[in-house]
């Protein structure tokens, strides 16, 4: 079976830094991969490099085999940056329908066909009451919701999500697990899920994609999150600790994980605990 | 019924209805994707860079319509171009507006023949518009419409979501550019109506307003047209009965329409979340 993303010594530079370098890593077609590291340690850089965005700098990257290219259908993504307008009173389903064929040019139309298929997406999700509301109404939770079924849309093989869970309270941060995986297993769909806190990934995961440092870890859970692992991918001395099902990884005393997410909060993410 | 027909008996009534008409329709729906982006300051920018076209074009002997539609077009494409770093930048955008009307100052005092109609230029005088320019706006907007046609379905999906669009192959720069384009053919020919300074009236209270009352985007696109060909013809029949500018009825309707869209949203968000509270109860 071909993998559904290889690099090959692969180094990713933004801005004269390099943000992977010489990495190789091969995820195979119908995985669920947790992408997990700190902020800047390269998880969105990875995605748009899958994505054809961002050539790199040395290595090849392939997708399915092939060379990434820009507008792969094959490749449904969720990018974390998301530019929502201050004022923008359009409604969630116009919102989805304008992602559907959305690089062709001319008057967009939407289908009957396309209609079901984003109300059937939203319904899959809970979220089906979006449909006739206006984005600026929503939450930043809801909008989070809108942006998954979104991003289901299409059937893709390959599904990019870049901090799905970011603004969602508990109970949908499951459901939002629960239907990825779900979708995932129906479709036999490659997954890379991106997060902050690896615990609420645990049940799910295949294997884990552990970024920091500009190098890359991938293997199992047990494989990847230890004290020898970590301290080599971090340059400095982190334990990790495993109690009731939970995991800890922790440097100098604090937690890395939600050092990280709390870094989150200050840039006006509205989340919920 | 005597007194609606007793100002289409005048010509210059005809004329200023069709002209005013054929414009208000493209700057509702071109103003419809100005406000959804949030760049109506952008559109404001180029209205005043097409007066110092005007007045060039006077100064060379040219008819300021070809001076304004050209200097707004090059100057829409400019913008464009430059996109990330200009055309989001308010203080970018104001201080190349503020050299435009300079600019435009400058080209009315070495040409004081002109002066006279840098008044309609800057507040509009639609009363005296002539078959010759009917007939030019008419190809204006035939033109305005079919572009953005061509770029509408990208066009949206950049503007809702920029990453995501991207990731599936649109040309930002592109779209944003050739936007800009349209954006400046319908600032030339609102500031026919209008004049420069008040092509807000037409490109952003009616759009903004329907924005506010419907979150669809045919019935939004279909509503900004309507409350423009509305507010544009309500305001010439106005004018006629009163004797005010044309241009000052036509912006105040604009106001006045967009803040009762304002109150009425409000009025009906208010009412729709007492009516989840009692259904929670």
């Amino acid at each position: 079976m071909t993998d559904a993303v290889a690099l090959d010594r692969v180094t990713l530079r933004i801005g004269g830094r390099n943000v992977l370098k010489d990495v190789s890593i091969a995820i195979e077609t119908g995985e669920f991969i947790g992408v997990l590291g700190p902020n800047g340690a390269g998880k969105t850089t990875l995605m748009r490099a899958i994505l054809g965005l961002l050539p790199p700098s040395a290595g090849t990257v392939r997708v399915f085999g092939r060379a990434p290219k820009r507008g792969d259908a094959t490749i449904g993504y969720l990018p974390q940056v998301r530019t929502v307008l201050p004022d923008l009173r359009i409604r969630g389903l116009d919102f989805i329908a304008s992602s559907l064929d959305g690089e062709r040019w001319g008057v967009p139309a939407l289908k009957r066909a396309d209609r079901q298929m984003i109300d059937e997406t939203l319904a899959l999700i809970d979220a089906r009451d979006l449909a006739q509301r206006p984005l600026s109404e929503m939450s930043g939770g809801e909008r989070q919701r809108l942006l998954l079924a979104q991003a289901l849309i299409g059937k893709p093989q390959l599904l990019l999500l870049d901090e799905p869970l970011i603004s969602l309270d508990a109970r949908h941060q499951e459901t939002a697990i629960a239907v990825v995986r779900e979708v995932a297993r129906e479709r036999g769909m490659t997954v890379l899920f991106s997060a902050h806190e690896l615990n609420q990934l645990l049940g799910t995961l295949d294997r884990v994609l552990y970024l920091g440092n500009g190098q890359a870890v991938l293997g199992t859970v047990e494989d990847v999150i230890t004290a020898p692992v970590l301290s080599r991918l971090f340059g400095t001395d982190i334990h990790v600790v495993r109690t009731q099902g939970q995991i800890f990884v922790m440097s100098h005393g604090r937690d890395v994980e939600h050092a990280a997410h709390r870094h989150d909060h200050g840039h006006g993410h509205d989340h919920h605990h | 019924m005597t007194i609606i027909t007793e100002m289409f008996q005048y010509e210059f009534m005809n004329n200023a209805f069709g002209a005013a008409g054929i414009v208000a329709v493209v700057s509702g729906i071109v103003g419809f994707f100005l406000v959804m982006r949030s760049q109506t300051f952008a559109g404001h920018a180029l209205s005043h860079i097409g007066f110092a076209g005007a007045t060039g074009a006077g100064l060379i002997g040219l008819a300021p319509i070809w001076g304004l539609t050209g200097f707004t077009l090059a100057a829409g494409i400019v913008m464009g171009l430059l996109s990330e770093r200009i055309s989001n930048r308010d203080v970018a955008i104001g201080s190349v507006l503020a050299l435009a009307l300079g600019f435009g100052l400058l080209f009315l005092h070495y040409y004081t023949a002109f002066a006279s109609q840098a008044v309609a230029l800057l507040f509009g005088n639609v009363l005296a518009v002539d078959h010759a320019t009917i007939a030019t706006l008419a190809v204006l907007a035939v033109i305005t419409l079919l572009g953005l046609a061509a770029i509408m379905r990208p066009l949206i999906f950049a503007s809702l979501q920029p990453e995501l669009a991207e990731a599936k192959g649109v040309p930002l720069r592109f779209v944003s550019t050739a936007f800009l384009a349209v954006v400046a053919l319908a600032v030339s020919q609102c500031a026919q109506i209008v004049g420069v300074l008040l092509v807000f009236t037409l490109m952003v209270g009616p759009p903004a307003a329907a924005q506010r009352l419907t979150t669809g985007l045919w019935s939004g696109l279909s509503l900004a047209a309507a409350l423009a060909l509305a507010e544009a013809w309500l305001g010439l029949t106005l004018a006629f009965y009163s004797d005010w500018p044309v241009s000052f009825c036509i912006a105040m309707l604009s106001a006045a329409g967009y803040f009762a869209a304002l109150g009425a949203s409000a009025w009906g968000a208010r009412h729709s979340h007492a009516g989840v509270v009692e259904n929670a109860a």
